[in-house]
């Protein structure tokens, strides 16, 4: 029992390909003056190998050796069918990104030759129910009751814990919102399976009816392909606006299935005291389809008002570096990179920002990048599908000029 | 009260560069630090204690290493260290980790809160917070930008939505998940650095806290990696320059051309 991986010291030849395809920065070519060889040889640190096999598919001569201790399936697959998105509504209304997993989640279902069904929680909610299925849903399972009139993670995790044990799906969506990270981690745990994070691509292969899950590693350097295949049901949260939205079929039909919930024996131990909606024009920076983002460039605070002027113009969000954050001319609540949020909308426009690594990883999966920059030799500009080289002062009025122009035309 | 801190040793990305080949980090050098959004847990725990009384006791899993890590939280204001590690604990995912760190805390006892960073930098998933609670058996808030306590027994946060902000009382014991809005931490003094040099971190295996074995590791993990490829790469694309004017012309019409405005 136990994974093995070794390299074969007769056949390392230490040119390094490992070294530098290792994701987990796991092999390093040292000198081995025990082995008598003319040459460094490759070593691996196992307490840094995930055992992936990366560095066997690269090798040209043959010198790793991986022993993979197969783990047995415990479950009956078979026994689980059905893809489920699991219905996200915050005061009422659903997310957004329901009709993004919806649209998917049909796809895969139809591949899986398998219903798309959705989970609704919620109080006083059911009047949603016709809407899921207008996007796609073939069932819907609606759990109304007024002790899910605020998001607690006890009581929904419980509730969708029992559905999900009761009803076997092979698959659940779930949206990488601040409710789903929070309660998602608790179900899987509970039911004993996988769970994918931040998911950007979702295919299934027909044949062994796996989920394949794929998602930025390590700061999105590396995308990994994650599988659950031994477990049953395969759990994935996905990202904003990494699918569309399903299209709404008026008139759809489908069944609803009220799920009835018995309260007295569910689980509940926090206690909800009340919601303070604060923060006045809140930006959903996650949501957002274009983000104008400010930097050090900005130089001054008064330069946002600018800023504002080019976001409202676009209908988008306000991020910022860290950089713009510490010199206090914006809040936190835009900061945007490795400390900050994480965005990938269609349009990032980048003011002043040079940057960093730090502020990369928090956006470099945005469809289009606009930068504008003093400093054509900047990082931003290097990765930018248009880089603007000039004063952002001078730029951003003309460009919000002639995007009025073009507008009334 | 007694507050546990789990953290995590990540590559730090300061300063790091890019290999523009394979577009991936350099890792050559790359330092190991304590995982950003940890800090703030750490320093929560400290100021909890610096109030009520009581012990921080920080635990992180991870390789032999880890224990710098855990050294810097002592010199942070931690109490007591304690380092989760064995070899058959490698290549686990969140689930296993989960397993891990909550045998570990099984094994320490006595706590009242635990405090954990929002996610990790390396791997962000936010998924180990919860899971250790689940595993537990105990209540957890995540995304908590505020830290009340309200008598020996509970506890009053403030967690951070998307649409703004909700109020939750939790019973001790109870897991909170913090955001980097919750304090400014400190910079450990020359004093508490030198204590943190001598002080004595038991390194705690698999054997120590009982774990069963097939729930650990790499094979007591239900996801596996398939594959790692690198991202195709961005390029430069168009390059725009001269009189702020027609820059802006050109790039409207780009613009308009992708339906954008």
């Amino acid at each position: 029992m136990g994974n093995n991986i070794r390299v074969l010291t007769d056949k390392c030849v230490g040119c390094k390909m490992c070294e530098s395809e290792c994701p987990f920065g796991a092999i390093s070519v040292l000198e081995r003056l025990e082995y008598n060889r003319r040459f460094e040889l490759a070593v691996i640190d196992l307490n840094k190998c995930s055992y992936c096999g990366s560095c066997i598919r690269i090798c040209k001569f043959d010198a790793i050796e991986l022993r993979k201790y197969e783990v047995q399936s415990e479950i009956d697959k078979s026994l689980y069918r059905g893809v489920w998105v699991y219905a996200e509504q915050r005061h009422g209304k659903v997310s957004n990104i329901v009709y993004e997993l919806l649209n998917k989640g049909h796809i895969l279902a139809e591949e899986l030759g398998t219903f798309l069904s959705a989970v609704l929680i919620g109080s006083g909610i059911k009047s949603k129910a016709q809407e899921l299925i207008e996007r796609g849903a073939n069932k819907v399972y609606v759990c109304d009751d007024p002790i899910f009139v605020e998001f607690q993670d006890d009581p929904y995790a419980s509730i969708l814990t029992e559905l999900i044990e009761r009803e076997r799906p092979e698959i659940i969506l779930m949206g990488a919102t601040n409710i789903g990270r929070s309660f998602a981690a608790r179900v899987a745990a509970r039911i004993h399976t996988g769970l994918t994070a931040d998911c950007t691509s979702l295919e299934v292969d027909t044949v062994t009816k796996n989920l394949q899950q794929t998602r930025p590693a390590f700061d999105g350097n590396i995308m990994a392909t994650i599988l659950t295949s031994k477990h049953r049901p395969q759990m994935a949260t996905v990202r904003y606006k990494v699918f569309k939205e399903a299209r709404a079929e008026v008139g759809r039909n489908g069944e609803i299935i009220e799920y009835k919930v018995d309260t007295r024996t569910l689980l509940n131990r926090t206690k909800f005291l009340s919601f303070v909606k604060n923060i006045p024009n809140i930006v959903n920076l996650s949501d957002a389809n274009i983000v104008v983002s400010v930097g050090r460039g900005l130089g001054k605070p008064e330069g946002l008002k600018l800023i504002k002027e080019l976001t409202e113009c676009l209908g988008g969000a306000i991020g910022a570096s860290r950089a713009a954050v510490d010199s206090g001319w914006i809040s936190d609540m835009h900061q945007i990179g490795q400390t900050g949020k994480t965005v990938a909308p269609k349009v990032y426009i980048a003011c002043g920002i040079s940057g960093q690594i730090q502020h990369i990883v928090g956006m470099s999966s945005s469809d289009i990048i606009i930068a504008i920059n003093k400093d054509v030799t900047c990082p931003m500009m290097q990765i930018a599908s248009y880089a603007i080289n000039g004063d952002l002062y001078e730029i951003i009025p003309n460009i919000i000029k002639e995007i009025k122009l073009s507008e009334s035309t | 009260m007694n507050i546990i801190v789990c953290i995590k040793q990540v590559p730090s990305v300061t300063n790091v560069q890019i290999d523009p080949k394979t577009g991936r980090l350099k890792r050559d050098g790359v330092e190991s630090v304590i995982n950003p959004f940890d800090e703030y847990a750490i320093e929560e725990g400290v100021r909890i204690r610096e109030k009520v009384g009581g012990k921080v006791i920080v635990i992180t899993m991870g390789p032999p290493q880890a224990e710098s890590a855990l050294r810097e939280a002592l010199s942070r204001g931690a109490d007591e260290a304690f380092l989760i590690s064995d070899r058959t604990f490698g290549g686990a995912d969140t689930l296993a980790t989960s397993y891990t760190l909550s045998s570990a805390i099984k094994f320490i006892g006595n706590y009242d809160i635990i405090i954990c960073g929002k996610q990790a930098s390396d791997g962000n998933t936010a998924q180990v917070g919860p899971g250790v609670a689940e595993m537990l058996n105990i209540p957890h808030v995540a995304y908590v930008r505020k830290i009340e306590l309200l008598s020996d027994k509970s506890i009053r946060v403030e967690r951070i939505m998307e649409d703004g902000y909700d109020l939750i009382e939790s019973p001790f014991p109870t897991l909170l998940t913090v955001v980097k809005e919750i304090n400014n931490p400190r910079i450990p003094s020359l004093r508490s650095k030198m204590f943190s040099k001598k002080a004595f971190i038991r390194i705690l295996d698999a054997a120590t806290i009982g774990v069963d074995a097939k729930k650990i590791g790499l094979n007591g993990s239900p996801t596996q990696v398939m594959k790692i490829f690198t991202p195709p790469q961005r390029n430069c694309g168009e390059k725009f320059s001269g009189d702020a004017k027609d820059i802006a012309v050109a790039l409207v019409r780009r613009l308009s051309e992708l339906g954008i405005v």
